[in-house]
């Protein structure tokens, strides 16, 4: 009887309760993120600005204009290719990372400490130490580069000022910043591969090599796109990096798409073409929760 | 067919502490199905584990097929093991799983698909060879194992408990293909164990591990009827032998031998009074529990096995008369614990 | 013993992958470690070895930087700021993470996975109307602001964490405090959030983190000097005019980054798990 009583408790499950319990936190969230995204789209239809009152209806127009202009291109390949650049360079450093700090030695636990620094810090404060480290005139890179002959003082590379070096470093800050959390992720994927499948993957004579590409990358194939997926939100939604090093410039050579909207919305005044540019990184976003909602089903059903 | 060899093999994991495997030497016959036996923190596992060159050994040797390996990789052994787990890659289908290891040595592909199908046909996979392990049951996933084992078709099969992870039923049909798979294709096998009954079943011979040592090597046969010592003689058997202590001996013999007085077959027995506290009614059997009265030897308690087509009457609570015949006595030195030569009891 | 070449390569690839990777990612703050105490005149010279003080270290930025800017009071504002946030936090995603794990049932994963997602809406497509929302509301410029808007990204992620925790607790206590007489509501208050310490504690080391971590929100939110946040007013107000200190820049990124970064570290593995959804068995 009392058995019986115990069950009936366990399997009430108290709906109404769950739901007083969860409605401010999802009044909250539908408020604050849904609300707002809903003013997002409103605004890239309209021509508000800041300091103005009111705002009208503006059909395409910002859209149309938008389209036209030639630092949006430039911003929304800058985007594309930050972002495809830096997921690929993170995503094999990581997988190096995570080989060798896989097995306990000495210090391990020391090394992985000043290996998540780059990540754990604010973006901001990270990015400002590597504004003194590119600087054009006391970059210590250019003097080691000086030491060993590679170049002059006198024609020193700008690292931030000539466009191409400022693209690629941006790009190096956005790595500098995601190789530690993507190697912790790998290694959250790799400890939970049985050691007993390497080995009987030596015994059937497969080399370093073989389990790495046919065994090792297979199985932990979903913890990577997990690693993929918020390394590449992560670069793609991120506007301080490129505010802090090189604000956009030289000449809009480094602007993204998140960078451009916020020049445009706050710093320019211009609310709704800011916003309409902010709604490019929807596509990618969707595409983001598509597969994270793939992976997730695809742990259920294992 | 290969002859697996360990001389003087040890394995220490920490400095000054005993070794997980002290000092062994065995020696396989070709063709063999020999189990290493041993309750957990034996060693067996590790000792076969340095067998397939997963753990460096601390000192010794190994030979396969009359050479050293010591420092032979896995893969130059000419082993192949099948895990606890069974260690199948879960993302490849049966076929690749059993593929796996003719790509790894580089056969040529033209003959994978043959390979593949004897090996599954000889497991009788042949219609699951598009699963994945998930989609398998445990019995199929031992099997699977197997298949990708035997393919390479190696010198010597290594097997660490490979029916634990399975349910009870399901364990005895598992066994018995294990067996014929073993008479078909009558490779050298080393089977680790810890069920003595898996062990007195399938092994040619048993070696029996205690603490890193070798306590016996023998068939099922002498080690149940002559163990070398008393932690053999406890292990196997279930319920285990009876053991009374003297002053420099310990007797033993077995619940099967401790009979009531007249269905003792004839020649010279040892008789006792015998106290019985219950009785386990187990079908096939009784077990009775009870102890033997007069003297020091009332506070251990001694277990009689009686077959069901014995008599009836001997209930929890009565006293009478049992007797073992001298023949089935066992002596141990006390404080070796090891076999020793009849001597004097007490009661003679 | 034969020399094993494979294993010696072996150890030189991991020792290198090892020590280049370290150096790369920990360079940064070593420099800034070294900048700190570095006097202006060895600073600013060409012809120095900038690894090495060519002058004597010398405490002069960090004196600047705690006595002439308002760096002491961002640092306040941050933390206060962060504390608050922790609070608004905690009780919104404790009862839900609970909700949606203990009594609501399938659905209610659903919905969890749904707020898990909004984690992927960045405040970068949300300033622009927040701004607005912010100015409305009076906000504007002041750190009430981030304390309105930073749960919007601490919530979803919290409630996550959360959901993972409380999933691992095991069903059977509860039904024994309730067997014993509490309520529902009880048994979560008696019985769950004080097992839960570690979660929660969770919680609140990063929830305290993201919250220093920001950036957009303070940036657009607040534009007077003294009410920003540590992490907006060093690369914005540290400058006078077109001249970067770099020395107490630097000084400052530091000291403001180890706390956090020691903080995260002991928490690493829960944040992972939080990260990888149960794509990790």
């Amino acid at each position: 009887m009392r058995a019986a009583r115990i069950k009936s408790v366990g399997a009430a499950q108290s709906p109404l309760l769950g739901v007083a319990m969860f409605t401010p936190a999802v009044l909250y969230i539908a408020l604050i993120i849904g609300g707002p995204f809903v003013l997002a789209i409103l605004y890239a239809f309209s021509d508000a600005r800041i300091g103005a009152t009111s705002f009208h209806y503006a059909g395409m127009e910002n859209f149309r204009s938008i389209i036209q202009s030639p630092s949006f291109h430039r911003a929304l390949q800058n985007s594309i290719v930050f972002t495809v650049c830096a997921v690929v360079i993170v995503m094999i450093s990581a997988n190096m990372l995570a080989l060798a700090l896989q097995k306990p030695f000495l210090g391990r636990g020391l090394i992985r400490f000043l290996i998540l620094l780059p990540f754990v810090a604010p973006v901001s404060l990270g990015s400002i130490g590597w504004k003194w480290i590119l600087d054009s005139i006391y970059s210590v890179i250019t003097w080691v580069l000086i030491q060993v002959h590679f170049c002059t003082p006198f024609n020193a590379p700008m690292w931030l000022g000539e466009p191409h070096l400022a693209m690629a470093s941006v790009i190096c800050v956005h790595c500098w910043r995601l190789i530690p959390f993507a190697t912790v992720v790998l290694l959250a994927g790799s400890g939970a591969i049985p050691k007993e499948i390497p080995e009987a993957a030596a015994i059937d004579g497969a080399g370093f090599w073989r389990t790495f590409f046919q065994i090792r990358l297979p199985m932990m194939l979903p913890i990577t796109l997990v690693a993929v997926l918020f390394s590449a939100v992560f670069t793609f939604t991120d506007m301080t990096v490129v505010y802090i090093l090189t604000n956009g410039g030289p000449f809009d050579s480094t602007q993204t798409l998140p960078s451009l909207a916020f020049a445009t919305g706050i710093e320019g005044g211009d609310l709704a073409a800011g916003a309409a540019i902010s709604l490019f990184l929807v596509p990618v976003l969707v595409a983001a929760a598509y597969f994270m909602l793939r992976v997730a089903s695809r742990a259920e059903v294992t | 067919m290969a002859v697996v060899e360990a001389r003087n093999l040890t394995k220490i994991f920490k400095e000054g502490e005993l070794g997980a495997v002290n000092n062994v030497n065995l020696a396989t016959q070709e063709g063999e199905f020999m189990v290493f036996l041993g309750p957990s923190g034996s060693g067996k596992t590790t000792l076969l584990r340095m067998i397939a060159g997963l753990e460096t050994p601390s000192s010794g040797e190994i030979l396969i097929g009359g050479r050293v390996v010591n420092d032979l990789s896995p893969r130059e052994r000419r082993i192949a093991m099948v895990f606890q787990s069974y260690a199948l890659y879960p993302h490849l289908s049966v076929y690749d799983n059993i593929a796996f290891p003719l790509k790894a040595q580089k056969v040529p592909k033209a003959q994978h698909q043959q390979k593949v199908e004897w090996a599954a046909n000889l497991l009788g996979l042949g219609r699951l060879l598009k699963r994945k392990p998930r989609e398998l049951s445990g019995g199929e996933r031992q099997r699977v194992a197997l298949a990708r084992a035997i393919v390479r078709e190696p010198a010597v099969f290594l097997l660490d408990e490979p029916l634990s992870n399975l349910d009870a039923k399901l364990r005895a049909s598992a066994r018995e293909e294990l067996e014929n798979f073993h008479k078909q294709v009558g490779t050298t096998t080393i089977y680790v164990t810890h069920d003595q009954v898996e062990a007195m079943a399938m092994g040619d011979r048993v070696l029996v591990l205690h603490q890193g040592t070798v306590r016996q090597i023998g068939s099922p046969k002498e080690v149940y009827e002559n163990p070398a010592d008393t932690f053999v003689a406890t292990f196997l058997g279930s319920p285990p032998m009876n053991l009374l202590e003297y002053s420099d001996v310990i007797v033993g013999f077995r619940p099967e031998g401790f009979l009531p007085a007249d269905l003792v077959p004839g020649g010279k027995q040892v008789q006792f009074r015998y106290r019985i506290k219950y009785v386990e009614y187990l079908g096939a059997e009784r077990v009775l529990y009870g102890n033997i009265e007069g003297g020091h030897l009332e506070t251990k308690e001694i277990i009689s096995r009686l077959s069901w087509n014995m008599p009836s009457g001997y209930e929890a609570g009565s006293v009478h008369d049992f007797a073992v015949a001298e023949t089935d006595l066992r002596f141990f030195d006390r404080k070796t614990e090891k076999r020793c030569s009849a001597k004097p009891y007490p009661w003679q | 013993m034969r020399v094993n070449w494979r294993k010696i390569g072996g150890r030189v690839a991991h020792v290198t992958v090892l020590a280049v990777f370290t150096v790369l990612l920990a360079f940064p703050f070593f420099w800034m470690l070294i900048a700190t105490f570095k006097q202006n005149l060895d600073m600013y010279k060409m012809d120095n070895n900038p690894f090495l003080f060519n002058l004597p270290p010398t405490m002069a930025n960090l004196h600047l930087l705690f006595y002439e800017t308002r760096y002491v009071r961002w640092l306040w504002n941050t933390a206060l700021v962060g504390a608050i946030v922790v609070a608004i936090t905690l009780l919104l995603a404790v009862p839900a993470a609970y909700a949606l794990t203990r009594l609501t049932g399938r659905w209610g994963e659903r919905l969890g996975i749904l707020i898990f997602l909004t984690y992927l809406v960045p405040p970068t497509l949300l300033f622009i109307p927040l701004s607005r929302v912010v100015a409305i509301l009076g906000l504007q410029d002041t750190i009430w602001s981030l304390v309105v808007v930073d749960p919007s990204f601490t919530v979803p992620f919290s409630i996550w964490l959360l959901m993972g925790f409380f999933k691992s607790i095991p069903k059977e206590l509860e039904d024994a405090a309730m067997v014993d007489g509490l309520s529902r509501f009880g048994a979560f208050l008696k019985m769950v959030i004080p097992i839960s310490t570690s979660g929660i504690l969770t919680v609140v080391i990063f929830t305290f983190t993201l919250v220093t971590q920001e950036f957009v929100y303070a940036l657009t939110f607040i534009s007077p000097e003294a009410n920003q946040m540590v992490g907006v007013g060093i690369p914005i107000f540290l400058v006078r005019g077109d001249v970067y200190y770099w020395s107490s820049l630097m000084a400052a990124c530091l000291i403001a980054s180890l706390p956090i970064a020691l903080l995260y570290n002991t928490f690493l593995d829960r944040f992972i798990a939080g990260f990888t959804v149960g794509a990790v068995k």
